[in-house]
């Protein structure tokens, strides 16, 4: 178990113009369970590659517990990682890819077979040890590879997207699993995935990246409820946030634009006194949108209207796709919706849940939390 | 195949043999001569049918000290082959695992190596020879084949490196494995057809070679292939003796590959490990 500092971290490919990595910075708690997520080419298997000394380290400092681990080769840093192949040693039967490591470090015997036997019992893969890997289904592989790295008993567990060579049942099992391994073991841990219900299940701190750059360190409830940017507001939680255009409208403070007009909150005016009169994106997510019946019609005034395009309908809930001026709204509904193709809808949202971005620099005018104030990096132009 | 009339077959049949025919009469008559006397064999009249005789076998095994020559053979491409093999199995790891921007024209500057006429660089290595000594001895052509295979060595190896998934390197790198263990107890064994049937071939090329060995060897260190070319010119046409001593020579290798050939079907065609 150790502290994990990432000071500043810089990555730079030979031939590579821009920086895979760009001032990583990050301390751990001692056995904390880290997601980094981000969509492709961001950089997180850089990062992971780099804490476990596949990659060298352009710029920064890496620290393992009280070690600066700079110029210390892989195999002597104490860390175990998990390979998105599985990367098992396809000559050696399951036993054999398991006490690796404690064979080369010379433990006497007894307690490899113990620590073998012990680590093949919390996964129950006990029946498996005598196996090749190529006998083994792709979740059998993986608690395999799972195994030989935890018989390490090491300071600091990598994961690289362990999950994503298997089927949707096994991944949501074996997410369960790792979680309870890792409560169980208490070893500090970096998760990368880029699949966001993964992160949000899993971490216990999620690292947003993009492009290089860290977009939001925070807790998954935070990152869902205060993401600092249009970016990590979009990428978290599905269907994604729907981003609206908005002008502010002072006179009557309200949040209006074609099809759409929402009233604002207290603590909006606050936060939108420089923006009078100017434009900003308003982002309200799928589930706090509802449709107007006649049941709550007068119950609230904030309005998108516009006309159904896209019905899903997904069994617990209904996605519906509304056009709303120029922008397309997706909104979450109950799967009981009569509606149709083609059919006027008029959708209503609660104006606490709104999220209000700068319209250049796409960041957040709202309050964020304190772990998540810190942002490297511009946010870029995404289309909304 | 199976659409064709039974004459087309019939005729694709009939060639198919006769090429066959026509590639192995040279060695059949080889063997043939081999079992005839030196008489028989000299004369102009091709026999078919005669009382076989061993005599050309007797002569080459007892008058002509086969047994020594086979022991020379047998150093020169087992040592060879194994010096090849240690130098090129950590020669084809850094290409594969430790890349660099020169690794590719490296590659193509080796096997040029082989493009270039032995003849070209006999007289420079006669001279280094004569002054390390090494000139007819058998340690010298040891040498020699380990040079010469090295480079057809490296790149097969570095062909089956290429199918090892990095990963797995890396993962036995965050295991604690040197670099030394990674080599013997994780590429080894997981290219392990390849390697034997590389160093087969290797094996096959050095018992072959007859370039270097006639012309770096004479007696002490000569290998059978010397041997062979010894009875062409000083004792005069000794056919059946000849054709006797070039069966013997071909004979273990033929054997060798007999035995291993499931092991070099099984080694050219393998592929990845995954
Ligand atoms: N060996 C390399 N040489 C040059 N550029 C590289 C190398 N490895 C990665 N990159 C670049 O660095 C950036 C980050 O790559 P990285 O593999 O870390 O992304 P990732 O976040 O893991 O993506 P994915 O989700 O697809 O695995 C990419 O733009 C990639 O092209
Ligand atoms: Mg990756």
């Amino acid at each position: 178990m150790a502290i994990v500092q990432l000071k500043d971290i810089c990555k730079q490919f030979d031939g590579g113009e821009a920086n895979a990595v760009d001032h990583f910075d990050l301390t751990t708690r001692d056995g904390e369970f880290v997601v980094l997520v981000g969509p492709s080419g961001c950089g997180k298997t850089t990062t992971m590659r780099m804490i476990a000394g596949l990659e060298e380290i352009s710029k920064g400092e890496l620290w393992i517990g009280d070690r600066n681990v700079d110029g210390i080769p892989a195999k002597d840093r104490d860390i175990a990682m998990v390979f998105q192949s599985y990367a098992l040693y396809p000559h050696m039967s399951v036993r054999e890819n398991m006490a690796f490591s404690l064979k080369l470090k010379k433990r006497p015997k007894a307690e490899i077979t113990k620590a073998v036997n012990d680590a093949a019992e919390i996964l129950g893969i006990q029946n498996l040890l005598d196996r090749k890997p190529k006998a083994l289904s792709g979740g059998q592989r993986q608690r395999v590879a799972l195994g030989r790295a935890i018989v390490r008993q090491p300071q600091v567990f990598l994961m690289d997207e362990p999950l994503s060579n298997l089927d949707a049942k096994m991944r949501v099992e074996m997410r369960a699993e790792i979680v309870k391994l890792h409560r169980k073991l208490g070893v500090t841990t970096f998760y990368v995935t880029h699949d966001q219900v993964e992160a949000m299940t899993m971490g216990q701190r999620i690292v947003v990246m993009r492009d290089g750059y860290i977009q939001q360190i925070d807790a998954p409830n935070a990152l869902y409820e205060r993401p600092v940017n249009m970016f990590v507001a979009g990428f978290i939680g599905t269907p994604s946030m729907n981003f609206l255009k908005a002008r502010v409208d002072d006179a009557s403070q309200r949040l209006i634009g074609e099809g759409f007009s929402i009233a604002m909150e207290k603590a909006h005016e606050t936060a939108l006194a420089n923006h009078l009169g100017r434009e900003v994106w308003a982002g309200v997510r799928p589930e706090h949108l509802d449709l107007v019946t006649d049941a709550n019609a007068g119950t609230t005034d904030n309005q998108l209207t516009g006309t159904v395009e896209v019905i899903e309908p997904l069994g617990a809930v209904t996605i519906v796709q509304v056009r709303v001026g120029e922008h397309i709204v997706t909104a979450e509904l109950d799967s009981h919706t009569s509606l149709a193709m083609g059919d006027p809808a008029a959708l209503t949202c609660d104006s606490h849940k709104l999220h209000l971005f700068d319209a250049a620099s796409e960041k957040t005018l709202l309050e964020t939390s304190d772990s998540g104030k810190r942002t490297t990096g511009d946010a870029k132009t995404t289309t909304a | 195949m199976n659409r064709m009339s039974w004459p087309a077959k019939l005729g694709m049949n009939i060639l198919a043999w006769l090429i066959a025919v026509l590639m192995f009469f040279p060695i059949f008559w080889l063997l043939l001569t081999s079992f005839k006397t030196n008489a028989l064999a000299a004369s102009r009249t091709p026999a078919f049918f005669f009382s076989p005789t061993i005599a050309g076998y007797v002569n080459a095994i007892v008058d002509n000290a086969y047994v020594h020559y086979l022991i020379n053979s047998c150093i020169s491409a087992i040592g060879s082959t194994l010096i090849c093999m240690a130098l090129a199995i950590p020669a084809a790891y850094s290409m594969v695992f430790r890349r660099s921007k020169y690794t590719d024209s490296t590659l193509l500057w080796m096997l040029s190596t082989k493009m270039l006429p032995p003849v070209g660089v006999l007289i420079p290595i006669y001279i280094v020879y004569k002054d390390l000594h090494l000139l007819d001895s058998v340690w010298g052509l040891v040498l020699i084949f380990a040079a010469m295979n090295l480079p057809i060595v490296v790149w097969l190896l570095y062909t089956y490196f290429k199918d090892i998934p990095e990963a797995i390197i890396e993962a036995a790198d965050i295991d604690g494995a040197s670099l030394l263990t990674k080599l013997v107890r994780i590429l080894v064994p997981l290219t392990l057809p390849g390697l034997l049937s590389t160093g087969l071939l290797a094996v096959v090329l050095a018992w072959n070679e007859a370039f270097w060995a006639i012309n770096l060897t004479n007696v002490h260190g000569a290998t059978l292939a010397v041997f062979v070319s010894g009875f062409k010119s000083a004792r005069g046409q000794y056919w059946a003796s000849m054709s006797a001593a070039s069966v013997l020579s071909v004979l273990p290798i033929l054997i060798a590959g007999w035995f291993t050939q499931r092991q070099l079907v099984r080694g050219l065609t393998f592929g990845a490990v995954k």
